[in-house]
């Protein structure tokens, strides 16, 4: 059951897209077609969920056990971009097209607040291990669903005949709070 | 107490370092993607400034491109005829010849030429002062805080004490970066053997034109009816505009100009060395 809950919490009701407001660069940069958001959002859940079961062990092992949690910021980040790393010499073996299409955005996952927001947030939260990896999961799923909404809309928006001056990106900033507005009704999800 | 908490933070982060190193190494081989040689030769045979002339985002990409044959041989404008013939040897394919274009900064009006209306105490780049309309009365005209020069990778480029931006032909490869810089559109990129040029984007109406800036094109249509071929000079929104193809590249068409802004062939002259020369040394 508490798995559950941490699924849908993280998944929609503190979205981190859309409530904690982290991975804003990503949202915002690759969001202009479905398909490369489909795709870049999956890429970040497979790296989250990666990030969560990696930097779970490291953090409880050994920052923990040998008493100096305070490494944890360098710790983590150095795991992800190690991490990230991986994920890209992995896509551009199997798939290139995709690695194409992700471009200068599948090595920003590297600096993606997100992913290292979520590492942050599991410590703080005190998750187990499988609650982590639960966590990391949702946290990507949120984040592709965000993306991917977001893309969808702004597909749309291409159509749209809008005011000269809310053209491009302001645009874009005023959707995207009408989004989080929107998202904050999750709210009402747990109660009782 | 202090130097073991020392000690365990090095080894524990070098520790975990050392592993992650280890695991990328074996990653990088066993994910290995074979390149084609030929990108390495090509990527050296241009000139790796990543200017972004070419309209790919820089040297490599446009290696890329180069192989699979989207882009011709002769598209790199910053290395010119020389890396044309190179490219086009290591592709196998005859070099066509290179034509190169060079920066034309469209407006004369300077500090001294052009009224300004406001003083302005915002951001100091072209971008920042164009939002607010501009602190120039004119409001087509060059705006003089030198982003077209900030943009110029090859140095080809210096603000005068005019405050306008001047190109150094010596320099110039053509990228066009400083073009896409303006907010304003006054720069244009142009093959080298145009000689002859309106400078001046204003459209407004001539006595206005006239009024805010001293060497704005009225459209008094003197060098139309003086061009010798016909059409090659045209008014289009009350401005002159020259008609390329049809080549009007003689000087009778700027001797009648009251403002003296239409004028020829003044471009190759001004380089670096020239520029220098002119400014006059300072005193003491």
């Amino acid at each position: 059951m508490k798995l559950i809950l941490i699924f849908i919490s993280a998944a929609l009701i503190n979205n981190f897209v859309l409530t904690y407001f982290l991975g804003i660069c990503p949202f915002l940069g690759v969001s202009n077609k479905s398909e490369n958001a489909l795709n870049m959002g999956l890429a970040t859940t497979f790296v989250m969920t990666l990030t969560a079961a990696v930097t779970w062990p490291v953090y409880h092992y050994i920052l923990v056990r040998y008493n100096v949690p305070f490494l944890q910021y360098v710790a983590f980040i150095i795991l992800i971009a190690a991490l990230v790393q991986f994920v890209e010499m992995y896509i551009r073996k199997s798939s290139p097209a995709l690695y194409r299409a992700l471009g200068i955005y599948l090595p920003l996952i590297t600096t993606n607040c997100a992913v290292l927001g979520l590492a942050l947030f599991m410590v703080l939260r005190d998750y187990n291990y499988i609650e982590s990896i639960i966590f990391g999961f949702a946290t990507g799923v949120g984040f592709t669903f965000a993306i991917f909404m977001m893309s969808g809309i702004r597909e749309e928006l291409e159509f749209a005949d809008i005011p000269r001056h809310f053209q491009g990106i302001s645009i874009t900033l005023i959707i995207a709070g009408m989004m989080a507005l929107a998202f904050m009704g999750f709210a009402g999800l747990i109660r009782g | 107490m202090l130097s073991t908490l020392i000690i365990i933070s090095a080894v524990s982060m070098g520790g975990i370092g050392a592993a992650l190193a280890g695991f990328l190494a074996f990653a990088d081989k066993k994910f290995k993607v074979e390149e084609d040689p030929r990108i390495e030769a090509l990527v050296g045979a241009l000139p790796g400034s990543n200017c972004g002339g070419c309209g790919y985002p820089g040297c490599r990409p446009l290696a890329e491109k180069l192989l699979s044959g989207e882009a011709p041989p002769n598209v790199c404008v910053a290395g010119g005829n020389e890396t044309a013939i190179k490219l086009a040897a290591l592709l196998g394919l005859e070099a066509k010849e290179h034509k190169r274009t060079l920066a034309v900064v469209l407006c004369r009006g300077g500090n001294v030429e052009a009224e300004r209306r406001a003083s302005y105490a915002g951001d100091l780049t072209c971008t920042a002062s164009d939002l607010t309309a501009g602190d120039k009365s004119c409001a087509y005209g060059c705006l003089g805080y030198g982003e077209c020069v900030e943009a110029c990778k090859f140095g080809a480029m210096a603000m005068n004490d005019n405050g306008l931006p001047v190109v150094f032909y010596d320099k110039c490869v053509g990228c066009g970066a400083c073009a896409k810089a303006c907010p304003r559109n006054i720069i244009e990129m142009h093959p080298e053997d145009h000689a002859l040029f309106v400078y001046c984007r204003s459209k407004d109406k001539g006595a206005w034109a006239k009024k805010v800036c001293s060497v704005s094109c009225i459209a008094c249509g003197l060098c139309v009816k003086d061009c010798s071929v016909t059409g090659g000079i045209t008014l289009k929104n009350n401005l002159a505009v020259v008609d390329y193809n049809l080549a009007p590249q003689n000087d009778e068409s700027t001797k009648r100009c009251p403002t003296k802004c239409i004028l020829s062939g003044i471009e190759p002259a001004m380089t670096k060395q020239n520029y220098l020369a002119s400014i006059p040394k300072k005193a003491g």
